[in-house]
C-alpha cells in the first residue's frame, strides 16, 4: 500500500534553543524513595523495569528517603563534599588560566562532580576506573596532588605525562585512573578486558568504565556491553548522561525514545537509572552493582542523569545552541548544594564552615596554580625534547634513535 | 630447548608456538572468533582448549573492535593476550583500537600503561578468497608508530617469531601468509602443490625458542642485485630469481616493523641493484618506504633505478587472482630490466 503523502524525515530537536524555555519532562523522573530496590542477586530478567525507574534518595527537604538510602558515615559525606567543592574551584581556576593564555585547552565537569567522587570514595584502591574527560572528581576524591594536575595542564617541565598529552587527559595508575584519550568509547572494552583479566586471575579488582550520553551511539559501547555480558565481567558500566554532546542534545542518541539505561535490557544486564546529582543515590546504586559483581554475577549498566552546566570545553560557547539559563531549569538541582544541604540537615555542617572551607580550598588551588606557574605555563616551559622520542616502544628502534639525533636532542 | 624437532607445516608451527606459550606462561590467553572448541577456521588453535582449558583458549563475539579492545585491557592489567582476527581483511573495525589505543597507550600514559598484545591474523592472497579473504594491509600498520608488524615465510620462523611476539612488551600484528600455511608456493598456479615436508625450514623444535623481531634473513646469497620480499613472496622471489638467471641476493624481511635496515643497506651496497616485491597494492605500499630508504642510504651505490613489483592498484579480484598477484615471471622481468641499466 502506498503512502500518498510520502515519508517524512525526523530530525530531533531539543525542547528549547537560545531564548526558549527548556522542558525536561522527557526525563520521566520519579520522586525520592519511589524506585524499588531489588536484591543484588536478582536475575537480570526480573529487573527489566529498573531502567525505566529513577533512583533518587535525597528529597526536596534534603532528607534521605526510601529503600536505596545508603549507610554512609558523615565524615565520608564531608570528604565527598570537600572533593566536589575542590573540583569545582579547580575547574573554575584552570578554565580562567586557559582564558589567560596559560594553556591550550580545558574542560570543566561542573554539575557532574558527585558521580566520580562518590564512586571513587566507594571503590577500592585496587579497582580501576576507565575515565572520561569529565571525571576529574575521581582524582580529587583520592587526594591526587593538585600540582601534578596543574603541571599536566601547563605541559611544563614537571608534567607527569611529559608534555605528550592534551591538557586534562590524565593518567594515574596508582590512583586507579586509566590513561585518558581524546576519542570516545574506545576504553570501554579495555575496562571489560581488565575485568576479564581480574576474573581469570581470581583477583578481586573491579573495573569501572565511564562514557557520556553521546558515546552510547558508538559501536564500541555496544561491543563492550556484549563482551561484558558474555563473559560476566566484574565491571560497572556507567553512562553520565549530562544531556549534551558538544551542541547535540541527547535526542541524537535516542534518549527521547528510551532511557539510556534501557540499553542493558537487550544484553540481559541489570540497568539502573539514577539521579546523578544525588551523592547518596550514586553511592547506593554503585554499592548495589559492586555487591553484584563481587558475587560473581557480572556487570551492571548505570545511567546517571545529570547536567553539563559548562560548555563542552574551552572551544565552544553553549549560549549559541541552548538557552543560557537552561541549568536553572534542570530539575535535579546542583549536586554540591544538595549534599551541603543534606549535611546541614543532618547537623554535620553549617554555612560558616562551608564558607571557610570554600576559602581554604580556593587558597589551596591558587597555591597549586602558582606553583605550576613557577615551573612554567604552556610554551614557557616544557620537558626535555628528547622525551618526545621515549615510550613509543619499550625500547626505541633505529628510526627513533636516528631522528632524535637528527633533531639534535 | 625442550624436546627434539619434527616436521611441521606453518599452521602446525603456529599451533605449537601457542601451545608452548600457554604451557609456559599462565598470563597467556588465546581467543578470537571460532578459536576455542573448534580450533579456528585454519586450525591454528586446534586442541589448545582441550589441553589448556576453557579459560585459556576461548571463542569471542564477532566484534573485532571488542576483541582487540578487551585484549588491550587485559594487557594493561598484566596479561599477555593473543587475539586472532579470523582474516586480516576483518581487522579494519579494530583499526581504531590498534591505532588510537594499543599503539599510543605507553606513550600517552608516560609508561604507566602498555598493551603487550599479539594480534594474529591470516593474511595475503593465493587461495581464491576474493576481496575479503586475500588482502595485504601491512602498510596500514607500518605507518602507525608504536605497532610492530611481523610476517613470517616458513614454519621455523613462524614459531620463533610468534613466541618472540608474545614475549614482546609492545603490541605486535602477526600476519600469517595463509597461502603457505600448508606448503610453500612459488606463484606458479598450475604446478603440483607442495607441502612443507622435506623443506629444511619445516624442521621445527618442539619446545620454546625465539627468532628475534627486526632481523631479516638472507635466503639466497647473490652479488648482482638485491630482492626484498616477505611472506609468500619470498617463495615467488626464489622462483623468479631462478627464472631470471640473475645472481640476486634474496632478503626475507620477516619483520616489517622493526625493520632490519642494516641487512638491507649492506646488501644493496654490495649488489648495487634493488627490486622490491610484495603482493599488496603498489601505490603508497610498503615498497615505497623501502625504496625511499634504499635511495636515501645507498644512492651512490645504485647502478639502476630501484624497481617495485607489487599487486596492481585494484581491489583484490577473484577470477583474476593470478593476474593480480606478482608471479616469478614479473620478478624475472624486473630483474632483467635492472640488469640492463
Amino acid at each position: 500500500m502506498r503512502n500518498d503523502r510520502g515519508f517524512s524525515l525526523h530530525i530531533p530537536e531539543p525542547s528549547a534553543r537560545p531564548g526558549g524555555v527548556p522542558d525536561f519532562s522527557h526525563l520521566h523522573l520519579e520522586p525520592a524513595g519511589a524506585a524499588r530496590r531489588p536484591q543484588a542477586e536478582t536475575p537480570g530478567l526480573e529487573m527489566r523495569d529498573m531502567p525505566y525507574r529513577f533512583i533518587r534518595v535525597l528529597d526536596e527537604a534534603h532528607q534521605a528517603t526510601g529503600p536505596w538510602t545508603p549507610r554512609i558515615a558523615p565524615e565520608i559525606l564531608l570528604r565527598g563534599l570537600r572533593a566536589m567543592m575542590l573540583t569545582r574551584i579547580f575547574d573554575d581556576r584552570l578554565f580562567r588560566a586557559h582564558r589567560q593564555g596559560k594553556t591550550s585547552f580545558y574542560m570543566k565537569s561542573t554539575g557532574e562532580e558527585a558521580i566520580p567522587i562518590a564512586q571513587s570514595l566507594l571503590l577500592g584502591a585496587r579497582d580501576m576506573c576507565f575515565p572520561t574527560y569529565r571525571v576529574l572528581g575521581w582524582l580529587m576524591a583520592r587526594d591526587y596532588p593538585l600540582i601534578d594536575l596543574v603541571n599536566q595542564i601547563f605541559s611544563n617541565e614537571a608534567d607527569p605525562l611529559r608534555g605528550r598529552q592534551l591538557p586534562i587527559l590524565y593518567s594515574a595508575r596508582d590512583y586507579g585512573f586509566y590513561s585518558l584519550s581524546g576519542n570516545l568509547g574506545s576504553r570501554m572494552s579495555h575496562a571489560v578486558g581488565w575485568a576479564m583479566a581480574s576474573a581469570y586471575k581470581g583477583d578481586d579488582s573491579l573495573a569501572l568504565a565511564y562514557v557520556g550520553d553521546g558515546t552510547t551511539a558508538e559501536g564500541d559501547f555496544h561491543e563492550a556491553l556484549t563482551f561484558a555480558s558474555v563473559y560476566r565481567a566484574p565491571v560497572l558500566l556507567c553512562i553520565t548522561n549530562n544531556q549534551w554532546a558538544i551542541s547535540s542534545f541527547s535526542g541524537f542518541v535516542g534518549a527521547q525514545e528510551a532511557p539510556l539505561a534501557s540499553r542493558a535490557i537487550g544484553f540481559g544486564l541489570p540497568g539502573l537509572r539514577v539521579d546523578g546529582n544525588d551523592f547518596l543515590a550514586i553511592w547506593a546504586a554503585t554499592q548495589w552493582a559492586v555487591e553484584r559483581a563481587r558475587a560473581n554475577l557480572g556487570p551492571t549498566l548505570i545511567e546517571f542523569v545529570t547536567y553539563r552546566v559548562a560548555g563542552h570545553s574551552t572551544s565552544d560557547d553553549p549560549t549559541k545552541y541552548r538557552p543560557g539559563d537552561e541549568a536553572n531549569h534542570f530539575p535535579l538541582g546542583d549536586p554540591v548544594e544538595r549534599l551541603k544541604q543534606h549535611l546541614i540537615a543532618l547537623g554535620a555542617w553549617d554555612e560558616a564552615r562551608h564558607a571557610a572551607l570554600t576559602e581554604e580550598l580556593d587558597q589551596t588551588v591558587r597555591a597549586a596554580v602558582k606553583q605550576g606557574e613557577a615551573v612554567g605555563t604552556l610554551g614557557k616551559s616544557k620537558p626535555p625534547v628528547r622525551e618526545m622520542f621515549e615510550h613509543v616502544f619499550a625500547t626505541p628502534d633505529w628510526r627513533l634513535v636516528e631522528q632524535r639525533r637528527e633533531l639534535g636532542v | 630447548m625442550a624436546g627434539g624437532t619434527r616436521s611441521m607445516t606453518m599452521i602446525q608451527a603456529i599451533n605449537s608456538a601457542l601451545d608452548v606459550m600457554l604451557a609456559r606462561d599462565p598470563d597467556v590467553l588465546v581467543f578470537g572468533e571460532d578459536v576455542g572448541y573448534f580450533g579456528g577456521v585454519f586450525r591454528a588453535t586446534e586442541g589448545l582448549q582441550a589441553r589448556h582449558g576453557l579459560t585459556r583458549c576461548f571463542d569471542t563475539p564477532i566484534a573485532e573492535g571488542g576483541i582487540i579492545g578487551c585484549a588491550i585491557g587485559m594487557g594493561a592489567y598484566g596479561l599477555r593476550p593473543v587475539a586472532e582476527i579470523q582474516f586480516v581483511d576483518y581487522i579494519l573495525p579494530a583499526y581504531d583500537q590498534l591505532v588510537s589505543e594499543a599503539a599510543r597507550l605507553r606513550y600517552r600514559s608516560g609508561g604507566e600503561f602498555s598493551a603487550p598484545i599479539t594480534v594474529r591474523s591470516p593474511y595475503g592472497g593465493g587461495i581464491f578468497g576474493g576481496q575479503t579473504h586475500s588482502q595485504s594491509p601491512e602498510a596500514l600498520f607500518a605507518h602507525v608508530t608504536g605497532l610492530k608488524t611481523i610476517i613470517p615465510s616458513n614454519p621455523y620462523d613462524a614459531k620463533g617469531l610468534l613466541i618472540a611476539s608474545i614475549e614482546d612488551d609492545d603490541p605486535v600484528i602477526f600476519m600469517e601468509p595463509k597461502r603457505i600455511y600448508n606448503g610453500p608456493f612459488n606463484g606458479r598456479q598450475g604446478e603440483q602443490l607442495r607441502n612443507w615436508a622435506g623443506d629444511p625450514t619445516a624442521q621445527v623444535p618442539e619446545g620454546h625458542y625465539t627468532v628475534p623481531l627486526g632481523k631479516a634473513a638472507i635466503v639466497r646469497a647473490g652479488k648482482d642485485a638485491t630482492v626484498l620480499a616477505y611472506g609468500t613472496m619470498v617463495h615467488v622471489a626464489m622462483a623468479g630469481i631462478e627464472e631470471s638467471g640473475v645472481d640476486a641476493e634474496l632478503i626475507d624481511l620477516r619483520s616489517i616493523v622493526p625493520l632490519d635496515i642494516e641487512a638491507i643497506t649492506a646488501s644493496v651496497a654490495r649488489t648495487g641493484r634493488c627490486v622490491i616485491l610484495h603482493e599488496a597494492t603498489r601505490f603508497a605500499g610498503f615498497g615505497g618506504e623501502l625504496s625511499a630508504l634504499v635511495q636515501e642510504r645507498c644512492f651512490w651505490a645504485l647502478k639502476a633505478p630501484i624497481a617495485r613489483v607489487a599487486g596492481w592498484d585494484t581491489p583484490y579480484p577473484h577470477a583474476f587472482e593470478m593476474d593480480y598477484l606478482p608471479g616469478p615471471s614479473r620478478l624475472a622481468a624486473a630483474l632483467a630490466r635492472v640488469m640492463e641499466d
